[in-house]
């Protein structure tokens, strides 16, 4: 049994069919990636599975339990986390209360005990403020800790996203683009980060890219979609000689 | 059933006022997506103009149709300037800011106007009517197969129905309309067409002003004037612009009719220790549309991005 | 359970335990005692007056700061809230200390009893604000401001409880006094500000920051937007019954939306989000208006809320964020110091 399934999913608005028909499973430690032009339905793909949209059929399962348009932050608690196409940070909250905010499920303390300021409170204040900090030592952004998110440089942010998806310990890490509007040096750092958070985490990571060489590089499997369809499912090698992932690419041969 | 009617008649005269109102607020929320909090107090600033105009009028001893055309003439005058001098001094510098932002500045605009009205050489806290005069010209009735209407009832649909048409006149047939619509469909493409949005977001602070002070001074000819009037007023009109779907101006002539009609049956038939409590219909319905479907009778659906 | 198998060692600093913030913060409230005394003694009837408002004052605004500023949900309603609190304290004060029993045990009584039901009320108009957002949801909330003012205004007793309709409700026992007002404020403000700066809370200000993002993170934004609702109502209703029985007479125009809109312009005034901006807002502006009550001897027109309302707007025009934006004029927190390098990744 995959940890994730998607079986025949569809997304509808209105007469506009967003997804259809996407059939996709995840294991735990694996890299896969989705592909596909502009508008061709990836990001639908990871709302419905997310639960920011509900599917208009088809099931998605995690761990064999149905989750199929079930409330986004339950999806969240169940072990999905991801990352936005447009960065979304708390952008005037700092960077430690981002990974904090991250926390906030695992934290046992009721609201009542943090008025009263019980001693569970500061327990476990304490204990998740140090597990934010080692977070971002990870990732690299613990000197910044006390900066507010939206001050961040561009790559920062993209890597506090992903700080702040993994601080609620997900099983599956969807991540939206993460490579957009980085240089070079920034995207080789980045790949290096994909693997290790997959290794050290032992999370499942989905990953939509339009950087080729980046999925190439790093992905087992890939799905191409285009139109809301899947045309293509495979090893990069085999995507990539795919006549029909060429031609949604390129246009139609001449 | 002629009681029926009746209370049909009165409440449909009410609901036009209503709807002359939910026609600003859906204007402009249709051109910026923003609910221009201050409109009710242009409406109290139409009915407060117009009782000035018409006092002016009659002690120079004008007769009662010229003087309410003077009132009526005058009022526009007074709320068109008022409308066009709010959205460039409040709310123009303030283009692209957060909605709450400008919805902050709206709320100050109204508590200013409010306030500013209320002082003593301008108008005052008083309530007062419109002169006696006039009352008694207006109130006189019409029989029409045993159901009776008064001649202010009859000038509120005449004006109603007409301004409306010539707004959908406007709207539909002119170059302004046209620029206003591609507006209101997308504000940045309309832009990049060359259409001078500035121009098109005054004509409609303008047009919907307008519309606000001929309401203020249909219903100065009814109840009394206060400067704080606009608000309950103005809230309701907006309720009526949300019942028929905001942005969409067929939409707030149904709305404006339905909250007027349900509000005087709820006056009239409930009973007599509840009167008072008819006030309330109105954001009764406010809640339970935008609890179950916020885009209103008319209005379509948006889905966030994400 | 450490996240990581290996964790850099991380620089920790010594904090002051909790027991003693606590017996800190009782120690201020029981000190509130002699210098209410003193200052009854001391000071002119209507300094003391000012000073007790002021501390009102600073409930109403911190309660309507969790709401608008730090949740940010845009509540126009807060006056409702209080107006619950302040007809629920004021006719059970009138009632029950007329058939005789104790004013003070009965005020500390029913002024939470208010308080409680106007968490009620907070809790019904928090439930629709699931569903709203910014300026709907500000109209949705003042809708129900006016319900609330309707259904006061047109009733007149509910069974041996008088309500008084338009006319109000008068004959209130006075028993709030600098002493009740100022540890109204002071529970308020701690209970505010440890929501604010606690892990668990950070959630409150996450949905005002991106409240996608929020139910992403695992956030369950629909539980604490109804919670900032019903404690902020809870605060507001408490407030309301401590000015019922301050003025000792109460009417349905005191708690309309000009109310509302005065909360509303100390919070953005002071700045959303920052809850000592919004103390410092609300201890100036009521000296503001106490000052412009007197100017009005010399100008004959009532400039208060001509005033509030130029605030607003040229707040709006020339710094939206307010006086002290999100930031506190004070804040203890002890930054870590966490240059060192990490290790590879």
């Amino acid at each position: 049994m995959p940890l994730l399934e998607l079986q025949n999913v569809c997304v509808q608005f209105g007469g506009l069919r967003a997804v259809s028909d996407f059939n996709f499973t995840l294991d735990q430690g694996e890299l896969v990636g989705l592909i596909g032009p502009n508008g061709a339905g990836k990001t639908t793909a990871f709302n419905v599975t997310t639960g920011v949209y509900r599917p208009s059929a088809g099931t998605v399962r995690l761990a064999g339990q149905s989750i199929a348009g079930q409330k986004t932050f339950k999806i969240n608690r169940a072990g999905i986390a991801r990352t936005f196409q447009n960065v979304r940070l708390f952008a005037n909250m700092s960077v430690l209360d981002n990974v904090l905010v991250g926390f906030n499920k695992s934290l046992t303390q009721s609201l009542t005990s943090t008025i009263l300021r019980a001693p569970i409170h500061q327990r476990e204040d304490r204990q998740f403020e140090d597990q934010a900090i080692e977070l971002l030592q990870t990732m690299n952004l613990a000197d910044k800790a006390y900066a507010a998110a939206g001050s961040l440089p561009y790559g920062d942010q993209r890597r506090l996203e992903i700080a702040r998806a993994l601080a609620t310990r997900p099983k599956i890490l969807l991540l939206d683009e993460p490579a957009a509007g980085m240089n070079p040096r920034e995207k080789a750092e980045l790949m290096q980060l994909i693997r290790f958070i997959r290794d050290q985490f032992q999370v499942g990571i989905w990953l939509i890219e339009h950087d080729m060489k980046l999925v190439m590089t790093i992905c087992e499997r890939i799905t191409v979609l285009d139109h809301g369809e899947i045309i293509a499912v495979g090893t990069p090698a085999k995507v990539q000689s795919d006549p029909a992932v060429i031609e949604a690419y390129l246009g139609e041969p001449a | 059933m002629l009681q029926f009617t009746q209370e049909l008649i009165i409440g449909l005269s009410i609901g036009a006022t209503y709807a002359l109102l939910a026609l600003g607020y859906t204007m402009v929320y249709g051109v910026l997506r923003l609910i221009n909090f201050a409109h009710g107090e242009v409406y109290m600033v139409g009915a407060v103009s117009g009782f000035h105009f018409i006092n002016l009028a009659l002690r120079w001893h004008a007769p009662l149709a010229l003087a309410l055309t003077i009132a009526f003439v005058g009022s526009a005058i007074v709320c068109a300037i008022l409308g066009f001098c709010i959205e460039f001094f409040a709310y123009r510098p303030l283009r692209g800011s957060p909605r709450l932002v400008i919805l902050i500045t709206a709320i100050g605009v109204s508590l200013l106007l409010q306030n500013v009205v209320n002082l003593n050489f301008i108008y005052g806290p008083t309530p007062r009517t419109f002169p006696a005069e006039v009352q008694k010209g207006l109130n006189t009735s019409i029989g029409i197969g045993g159901v009776y209407i008064s001649r202010l009832i009859i000038i509120r649909f005449a004006l109603s129905l007409s301004l409306m048409a010539v707004l959908t006149w406007i709207i539909l047939r002119t170059r302004t309309g046209l620029a206003l619509r591609a507006v209101s469909h997308r504000f940045d493409t309309a832009m990049l067409m060359g259409v001078n949005t500035n121009r098109v977001i005054s004509v409609t602070f303008i047009l919907g002003s307008v519309l606000a002070s001929v309401a203020g001074v249909m219903d100065g000819l009814r109840y009394t004037i206060t400067p704080l009037m606009g608000v309950t007023y103005g809230l309701k009109a907006f309720v009526a612009a949300v019942l028929g779907g905001i942005g969409s101006i067929p939409g707030a002539l149904i709305g404006g009719l339905l909250i007027g009609i349900t509000e005087e049956f709820a006056r009239f038939y409930l009973p007599t220790q509840y009167t008072q409590y008819a006030d309330a219909v109105a954001f009764v319905i406010l809640i339970f549309i935008l609890l179950l479907k916020p885009t209103g009778i008319m209005g379509s659906t948006a889905v966030e991005k994400v | 359970m450490p996240l990581l198998a290996k964790a850099n060692q991380i620089d920790s600093v010594p904090r002051t335990p909790a027991w003693m913030l606590n017996l800190f913060w009782l120690a201020l409230i029981l000190a509130c005692y002699p210098i209410n005394r003193l200052l009854e003694a001391n000071l002119n009837d209507y300094l003391y007056l000012v000073l007790t408002r002021i501390c009102l004052n600073i409930v109403l605004a911190t309660s309507l700061n969790l709401i608008n500023g730090i949740t940010g949900q845009f509540s126009l309603g807060h006056a409702g809230f209080m107006a619950v609190g302040a007809y629920t304290c004021g006719t059970f004060l009138q009632h029950y200390v007329g058939v005789g029993w104790n004013p003070i045990a009965a005020a500390l009584l029913f002024v939470i009893v208010g308080g409680l039901l106007a968490a009620v009320a907070g809790l019904i108009v928090g439930v629709p604000a699931l569903r709203l957002r910014g300026d709907y949801l500000a109209i949705a909330t003042l809708g129900f401001g006016e319900i609330i003012y309707i259904v006061i205004r047109s009733t007149e007793s509910i069974g041996p409880f008088k309500i008084g309709s338009a006319a109000g409700l008068d004959g209130i026992p006075k028993v709030t006094t600098f002493f009740w007002a100022a540890t109204a404020a002071i529970i308020t403000v701690v209970c505010v500000w440890r929501l604010a700066y606690s892990a668990k809370g950070k959630a409150f200000a996450a949905i005002r920051e991106d409240e996608v993002a929020a139910a992403a993170m695992g956030i369950n934004t629909t539980f604490y937007k109804v919670t900032a609702f019903v404690i902020g109502a809870f605060f507001a209703g408490v407030a309301g019954g401590l000015y019922g029985a301050l003025d000792q007479t109460i009417d349905p125009e005191q708690f309309r939306f000009t109310r509302s809109i005065e909360i509303v312009a100390l919070v953005v005034l002071g700045g959303t989000g920052s809850i000592t901006g919004v103390v410092l807002a609300a201890i100036v502006l009521m000296i503001l208006s106490e000052a412009l009550r007197d100017l009005k001897g010399v100008t004959h027109v009532d400039l208060r809320l001509i005033v509030y309302a130029l605030l607003l707007i040229i707040t709006m025009l020339l710094r939206p964020q307010g006086l002290m934006g999100a930031k506190e004029i004070f804040r203890s927190r002890r930054k870590r110091n966490l240059s060192q390098p990490a290790p590879a990744a």
